[in-house]
């Protein structure tokens, strides 16, 4: 083995520190490293949506019956959706609150449709920690904004759905969505 | 344990010396798979099996774990879950693909290892252990096979977990209370088919256990190498890294070319297509066949076909097993003090002799259970017992060897200095 390690520094020496088995070496670590990483691919991929439930993306909602002062709870990605119907109380209320005195600034005209002001579309997911908030069926508790009430930490949201009160960062989220025709829209 | 010339692990970043004193893991990967390791110079590509092994249980554990998260073990909609791998999970084909025919590649590898063991006589003394261990394995990786291709749920599934089950109703007294035991049920059912998903989840990790101690049994006399002569100095040997990485390193890429040509070209090649059919407890496929790696052990089981002493089926049962226990007594049933088949002239005609029978037990195996083919089985399963249980004893007490070599250096450059002059008569480099 002695010998073997000599001829190797002989070569090394001959060649300017750089032996000609140093690219075979190189090549071949690299290959299998470059192989190893598109071998992950896949396995980091397969966690990802798959394709069923990305086909699962939209949902079509029927308002025709929703009159003012009714919400409607609709599920969108096995999420829950707050579809309300406003009453012009409610979107005065919204309007008459400073923009600049919110913490996550929106105007009620910014969340909704033209020609649809009065009809508000949420994720009914609290933007704090996750939780469903109360406030779309009759009787619960619409906190201290008229809007709604997260139960599990307290964020109050206003009747444009936007934080008031409470520890969640953002308004509740407004989904991509579309009127198809005066009475239906499309979510997603 | 080790050679007294093997090198010692020397960490210099002070890292990896903080560690090596707290938990010295760097140092036991060093003393077994690498530099710390040293291994007879003459390794052929017949050693090249046991690493390929590793990464076959390493392949099947991680694609497996990946089906798991995907896969739903409910008789109602496992045939469906399956489907939903193959169509909608991003990649589910190729997580499925690379783990049936990883199965295969596994078995393939693990026969060649097997056939290495048998040439080389690598069950004898010192190495009893390491060939008890892996037959353990061998039978480990049976049941898990059996039970991951009951998990689709299609025909081939049901009535593969039927009839194999039916094998232990084959017991006398207590058979049928514990077919109905292992199934659940009556018939392989919801039960059979979520415990056969937990048990097949589990027997991997088992096998994972069993490989560790495999190697350690290994590294404790060492490699054994292709003239059967045991390492004497250190110039018989290698520092496993960088010399046998490298060489285990090609061979599994060849391994790989190979294995993935059957997952992307011929992915069901090796399968069954009854299998994309739902299983039906109210039809038996016409054609019944376990998969491919089990086949020379279906054929023993069906070459018993008539009542001696004992009812047939049990004969069929008995035999099968022990077709792989007698494995466990080859270290004392083959007596003869040299190992490698190269210097046994006798027990190498043998030996060629038992490998025709066991491909002639394979394609009986593939084969429909009608004559000629069940007269031919009787006849290979007559051999391949009277191989171990007699031939093999005779041969080792009868046989005159052909002379060794004095080491593996003079095996491999002619000459051994040490062979002619005594040891240490030339200063070790």
């Amino acid at each position: 083995m002695a010998t073997t390690t000599d001829t190797a520094f002989t070569d090394a020496a001959a060649e300017g520190g750089v032996r000609r088995r140093d690219f075979i070496e190189i090549a071949a670590v690299a290959t299998a490293g470059v192989g190893g990483l598109i071998a992950v691919l896949p396995l980091v991929s397969q966690m990802a949506p798959s394709k069923d439930v990305l086909a699962e993306s939209t949902t079509e909602l029927d308002i025709t019956s929703l009159e003012a002062g009714q919400s409607i709870k609709a599920v969108f990605r096995k999420q829950p959706v707050f579809v309300r119907h406003l009453t012009p109380a409610e979107m005065q209320a919204a309007d008459a609150v400073p923009v600049d005195d919110l913490r996550d600034p929106q105007t009620l005209a910014e969340r909704t449709i033209v020609g649809h002001e009065n009809i508000l579309v949420v994720m009914g997911v609290c933007t704090h920690l996750g939780c469903v908030p109360l406030g779309a069926a009759e009787g619960e508790n619409k906190g201290e904004f008229g809007g709604y009430f997260c139960p599990c930490h307290g964020s109050h949201y206003d009747t444009a759905a936007r934080i008031r009160k409470g520890p969640a960062p953002k308004n509740l989220e407004v989904p991509a969505y579309e009127f198809t025709s005066d009475t239906t829209l499309v979510i997603g | 344990m080790s050679f007294p010339w093997a090198k010692q692990y020397e960490p210099t970043n002070p890292v990896m010396k903080f560690l090596d004193e707290k938990l010295p893991l760097p140092r036991l990967v060093f003393n077994a798979v690498g530099a710390g390791y040293p291994v007879p110079r003459n390794l052929s590509y017949m050693w090249n099996f046991g690493v390929l092994a590793g990464f076959c249980l390493v392949l099947q554990i991680v694609t497996g774990v990946v089906l798991a998260m995907h896969y739903a073990a409910n008789d109602a909609v496992a045939f469906n879950s399956v489907e939903h791998i193959m169509r909608d999970v991003n990649w589910g084909w190729l997580m499925r693909y690379a783990h049936a025919n990883g199965a295969s590649f596994f078995f393939v590898v693990i026969y060649l290892h097997l056939f290495r063991g048998f040439f080389y006589s690598s069950y004898k003394a010192p190495r009893e252990m390491v060939w008890l261990i892996g037959v353990v394995i061998f039978l480990l990786m049976m049941a898990t096979g059996f039970m991951g291709y009951v998990l689709p749920w299609g025909q081939m599934s049901f009535w593969g977990a039927k009839v194999i089950t039916g094998l232990f109703g084959a017991i006398p007294v207590v058979g049928e209370p514990l077919q109905i035991w292992l199934l659940g049920g009556y018939a392989p059912d919801n039960a059979a088919l979520n415990r056969f998903f937990s048990l097949h989840f589990l027997l991997p990790f088992v096998i994972a256990g069993c490989v560790i101690l495999h190697i350690w049994a290994l590294h404790i006399p060492g490699s054994s190498n292709p003239t059967g002569v045991e390492v004497k100095s250190e110039s018989d040997t290698l520092p496993f890294h960088p010399y046998y990485t490298a060489k285990d390193g090609f061979g599994l890429g060849v391994a790989l070319i190979i294995y993935m040509a059957f997952v992307f070209f011929m992915p069901n090649a090796l399968g069954h297509p009854d299998n994309y059919i739902p299983a039906n407890p109210l039809s038996t496929p016409a054609h019944i066949v376990p998969e491919w790696y089990f086949w020379p052990f279906y054929a023993i089981l069906r070459a018993f076909t008539f009542d001696f002493i004992l009812p047939a089926k049990l004969w069929g049962v008995l035999a099968m097993f022990s077709a792989i226990l007698v494995w466990f007594f080859l270290p004392w049933l083959d007596k003869s003090p040299v190992r490698s088949g190269h210097y046994r002239p006798l027990f190498r005609k043998f030996f060629w002799l038992l490998v025709v029978d066991m491909l002639i037990l394979f394609w009986l195996g593939g084969a429909a259970a009608e004559e000629p083919y069940v007269m031919f089985s009787q006849i290979a399963t007559a051999y391949y017992f009277l191989h171990f249980l007699v031939i093999l004893p005779i041969i080792s007490s009868i046989e005159r060897p052909e002379p060794l070599p004095f080491s593996i250096t003079e095996a491999v450059l002619g000459e051994d200095d040490k062979a002619v002059l005594g040891d240490n008569a030339k200063p070790a480099a």
